[in-house]
């Protein structure tokens, strides 16, 4: 593997991180990530998702003419969604029970998309379907980072395995329901962005009124 | 009656899609800058839903679902592989066809969304509307009622959202978290506060 090819895999893992830096994908993001199950296998379905529809995508790119370019992407996309959630029927079916809609919305999902769009229509297959690969990976670090905290403080447990032992139970920690409830996944990505960006100044965004000092008037003497 | 004034309530509030199924955030944090362009998205987002979920509801029960071409003659056929497909379809289509048709008629609202239309195509909050109408086996009159009531509570989380981001510009916020991080827990605040319309039954 050349050295851009690593580069075209691993930057959008950190520097330019689907979630955190180009706010795309976070619609179905966070609904899924109270366990730790549910979470892996979405990130599963929607990384090959987005792999092969770049390469796809890419494949056909010059035949594509522009003016319906969004339907025949749609198409491509919408067509490996339905491969991947029939899998997830037939392999897991309580899992795509707690996921529900969510593989479904796979499809509407930026991440595809905006990778499509922007990356696919203007290189060729290889690249193209590790930049997919890159982002899906770089989507789940996120959501593994989320989901473990959101399992581990929220129940106790990580894939269903107790960890921490109960207070009810008869141990010492008392779980915080907060984790388990979908609002706390703001908060945590909230968080997530502030540390990246102190970790990395460059991705600080700037405010659009900055505070006015006033001078100190001067005291005549 | 009654089921459906309680479904509609519940569609706004209780299960707003936005702020407790997460859909659309995308353009929900995008587009949450200006109470003007907010309001305008949510205007949009209500006709484009008030119509596709209904439309994808016949097509679900006459033609999709398992044994529905039973007025066919093949009653042991399911073309249910074929739904996702099927509904964003519909969902692109509705939305080419509102756009010409108000450019032809309604030049001035086609120039105030402008942009908006053709993303609401990409906006999770419309295919999943339709995937929960399927997944909650909604009839017709239902499907109606939840549509235009997911709508409405998706265009009141983006412009209440909006009306607090114009407020918030003016604070003095860590630089880390300045815009984006901000916003994100500004819609965490928010939704634990729709969370206090959970459990509400008329």
């Amino acid at each position: 593997m050349s050295y851009e090819h690593r580069k075209i895999l691993i930057d959008p893992i950190v520097d330019n991180n689907p979630v955190i830096l180009q706010v795309l994908g976070i619609c179905s993001a966070l609904a899924v990530t109270s366990k730790l199950s549910t979470t892996i296998t979405m990130c599963i379905a929607l990384t090959v998702v987005t792999a092969c529809s770049n390469a796809a995508i890419s494949v056909i790119r010059n035949h594509i003419p522009s003016s319906i370019r969004i339907i025949v992407q749609m198409t491509i996309i919408s067509s490996l969604v339905i491969v991947t959630d029939q899998f997830i029927k037939a392999y897991a079916f309580t899992i795509s029970k707690d996921l529900s809609v969510f593989v479904g919305l796979i499809i509407t999902n930026c991440i595809v998309m905006g990778r499509a769009e922007a990356y696919a229509m203007k290189h060729p297959p290889l690249p193209s379907f590790l930049d997919g690969l890159g982002n899906g990976l770089g989507y789940s670090a996120l959501l593994m980072v989320i989901g473990v905290i959101r399992e581990l403080l929220g129940s106790g447990s990580l894939f269903g395995y107790q960890i921490l032992l109960l207070e009810r139970d008869g141990g010492w920690y008392v779980p915080n329901g907060l984790l388990l409830l979908p609002p706390s996944a703001f908060f945590l990505i909230g968080m997530i962005i502030w540390v990246v960006r102190s970790w990395k100044p460059a991705q600080v965004e700037e405010p659009e009124y900055r505070i006015y000092h006033a001078p100190r008037p001067e005291v005549a003497s | 009656m009654i089921d459906l004034v309680n479904l509609f309530i519940k569609a706004v509030f209780v299960e707003n899609l936005a702020l407790t199924f997460f859909l659309g955030m995308c353009t929900f944090l995008a587009v949450s800058k200006k109470i003007g362009t907010a309001l305008g998205l949510g205007i949009a987002v209500v006709v484009v839903q008030s119509l596709t979920i209904p439309i994808n509801n016949l097509i679900y029960r006459f033609l999709i679902r398992d044994g529905a071409l039973a007025w066919a003659g093949l009653s042991e056929m399911s073309l249910d592989f074929l739904g996702l497909i099927t509904y964003i379809s519909v969902i692109a289509a509705v939305v080419q066809v509102l756009e010409m048709f108000l450019d032809r008629y309604v030049p001035s609202l086609y120039n105030s969304l402008g942009i908006f239309l053709p993303l609401i195509t990409v906006n999770c909050a419309i295919l999943g509307g339709c995937l929960f109408m399927v997944e909650r086996d909604y009839n017709f009159s239902e499907s109606v009622t939840y549509g235009v009531g997911s709508g409405v509570g998706w265009a009141l989380a983006i412009v209440a959202m909006a009306g607090v981001r114009e407020k918030l510009k003016y604070s003095d916020i860590p630089a880390g978290l300045q815009g984006l991080g901000v916003a994100f827990i500004t819609a965490g605040l928010m939704a634990l506060g729709f969370m206090a319309f959970s459990g509400i039954q008329l």
